[in-house]
């Protein structure tokens, strides 16, 4: 930071709201230690499952634990990527994952829209429920939504893990606190002045200003569908057409696993997610913060 | 964008003709044209937020609503994996079943337990780092960053390294330990060890994302309350006591409420940690949770009428725990 952020301004000076946002007074030495030391524990089990998938199994069984890169990453994680049958589960992963953040989006942007704008009868009572559905845990649902699969033979095909990801309680609420601020009356007005229709509206007027939240939405979306678990593993078989979570839990079966074969397809699920996170990281972290303020 | 909007700025409102220029009178044709598009604008206007929200509970009808009501009549019933359709009547069997059950109290107090080891340390930290952060810091969002990776990983992927981790023999944590003195330690066979390495993987995924809640309700705690809580002389710890926590309390229920149905559900973690690959939640059931349980009666051994029990068991806990929470909440706020 500039060093002039340092010099205390007068009192009466209003500064910028970065700078107030940002918290006025200085962290000292015991903050940064504080911080990196988390920053550590979040990251080294991160790198540690590269080390482990470098090695091999036996080493791995020895006292002390390896803390550098050894030689036999690539090689391990082509037998991962074999054995787990993970090309397959990537590409299923993805399409999972692409289809219900895409609805998501879409369906939580117009549904927010509506609550943040439009005046309808039943509007409080639905956000009420829309805020309750997010308190019903999943575990609930899973047995009847076992038994639709079963009925309809959809065991090991995608669609039975697409379609109940289609919706989020979450998405809605984020959208509508987004879109509140986000979007002034007056243009919406306007638009309908000019004789738009609704869907004119949604199209013209609320996605363009409403963007930025869906990039963020749709990451958010995007992370949590790619790392589900629970359903996907019910409803998946583990070699057959597995998602990628499911085919890395299955690396962990069998009487002797070889732990270093499991590292490597830990490393490979999750390496996808860690990219986009290092890109994307800053807006990922405004937008779990810009979901919050108001939750 | 904007400019596009400038274009639309919002004419005179209804009615605004200029008043010097005289309405030219509109034919009967026009007339009726226009009353039509006119009943169709408020049809749109009336019907359309309908069509918004509609995608949105129709799905949660089919996907939420009607599995929550189904999974209570299928609890009243005898069902089996292999047959799902066959359902035969048995009222309260199946409830009054697994409250015989050893298992499930087991069950029930390791999610108990292994919720506040999970929970607790979570928020705490997590408030604390918020409240490090809040400070002008270099680099805070490369921390906040960091912070939030664990987010991005999976449970099985999470769950698979601290396997190895919390490795009796060879796992890192043993190994650090014994350079203080301390004793290798069973992590996951021995009840209390077990359950803490099951909750240190939760720990360790939410308490960034947690901390990060906390910074932005934090930061929207306007400063001025703090400048004259400083002029009252208020230390740092007075004014986090007095002016943090007391802005905090919303968004504090709001994590607690989330993570306590996160517990309550916590399923990936324990089985994954299972040495012996299996739903029991280790050889002695030592990290068994309801989830675990739910998913053992189920599918492992097939009673799926016995798992509904299971499932609306738990919702009804969480219900009194929401409550709890509501009445404790109204209690705070009318005592401030």
């Amino acid at each position: 930071m500039a060093p002039e952020d340092a010099v205390p301004t007068a009192r009466k000076v209003r500064r910028p709201k970065s700078a107030r946002a940002g918290g006025q007074m200085h962290g000292g030495p015991i903050a940064y230690i504080i911080l990196g030391v988390f920053t550590i524990v979040s990251l080294f089990p991160l790198v540690w499952t590269a080390i482990a998938a470098s090695r091999d199994n036996n080493r791995l069984a020895q006292n002390p634990p390896p803390f550098v890169f050894g030689s036999n990453l690539f090689h391990n994680l082509d037998v991962a990527w074999n054995d787990a049958n993970l090309g397959k589960a990537f590409v299923n992963t993805t399409i999972v994952a692409g289809t219900s953040a895409a609805t998501i989006v879409f369906l939580s942007t117009i549904a927010g829209f509506a609550f943040a704008k439009l005046r309808f009868r039943g509007r409080g009572a639905l956000m009420l429920i829309v805020i309750g559905t997010m308190m019903v845990p999943p575990q609930l649902s899973i047995i009847p939504l076992y038994m639709m699969v079963a009925e309809l033979e959809w065991t090991d095909q995608l669609q039975a893990v697409i379609l109940p990801s289609l919706v989020s309680a979450f998405g809605v609420f984020f959208m509508r606190q987004y879109l509140i601020q986000a979007l002034p009356d007056e243009i919406i007005e306007a638009a309908r002045v000019d004789g738009a229709s609704s869907w004119r509206v949604v199209w013209h007027v609320v996605f363009p200003a409403a963007r930025p939240a869906m990039a963020v939405l749709g990451m958010l979306m995007f992370v949590q569908t790619w790392n589900d678990f629970l359903w996907p593993f019910l409803v998946l078989s583990q070699t057959g057409n597995p998602t990628v979570q499911v085919a890395v839990a299955g690396l962990g079966r069998g009487y002797t696993p070889d732990q270093s074969l499991i590292m490597a397809g830990a490393l490979l699920g999750t390496l996808p997610l860690l990219l986009v996170f290092a890109i994307f990281g800053k807006q990922i972290v405004g937008g779990i913060m810009q979901g919050a303020v108001k939750g | 964008m904007a400019t596009r909007h400038d274009t639309a700025a919002p004419p005179a409102k209804e009615g605004g003709a200029a008043p010097g220029r005289p309405a030219p009178v509109p034919t009967e044709a026009e007339q009726r044209h226009r009353a039509r598009l006119s009943r169709r604008w408020q049809r749109d206007k009336r019907w359309s937020p309908y069509a918004f929200v509609s995608p949105f509970f129709l799905l949660f009808l089919a996907f939420g609503l009607f599995p929550l009501v189904y999974t209570g009549w299928a609890s009243l019933h005898q069902v089996e994996l292999t047959a799902p359709t066959d359902m035969e009547w048995v009222g309260m069997r199946n409830y009054t079943r697994i409250f015989d059950d050893d298992f499930f109290w087991n069950a029930a107090k390791n999610t108990l337990t292994i919720g506040i080891i999970s929970t607790v340390p979570q928020l705490l930290m997590a408030m604390g780092l918020a409240h490090i952060l809040n400070y002008k810091l270099r680099a805070s969002t490369f921390y906040r960053v960091a912070m939030l990776a664990p987010y991005a990983t999976s449970i099985a992927a999470a769950s698979l390294v601290f396997v190895l981790l919390f490795g009796r023999d060879y796992g890192m944590i043993n190994w650090a330990l014994h350079f203080v003195g301390i004793d290798a330690i069973d992590w996951q066979n021995d009840k209390w060890p077990s359950q803490f390495a099951v909750s240190s993987i939760v720990i360790w995924r939410w308490t960034g994302y947690n901390a990060l809640i906390y910074l932005a309700a934090m930061q929207a705690i306007p400063q001025d309350l703090y400048e004259s809580a400083a002029l009252d002389g208020a230390s740092r710890w007075k004014q986090f006591l007095h002016v943090t926590l007391p802005s905090l309390r919303p968004t504090i229920l709001f994590t607690v409420v989330v993570s306590t149905i996160g517990a309550s559900q916590v399923f990936g973690e324990p089985l994954l940690f299972d040495a012996n690959k299996g739903a029991s939640g280790g050889a002695e059931h030592q990290f068994q949770t309801l989830g675990l349980y739910l998913y053992e009666q189920g599918w492992v051994n097939q009673h799926l009428g016995r798992a509904s029990a299971i499932a609306w068991t738990m919702f009804l806990i969480l219900i009194v725990i929401g409550i709890v929470n509501y009445v404790i909440s109204r209690r705070l706020r009318a005592s401030s």
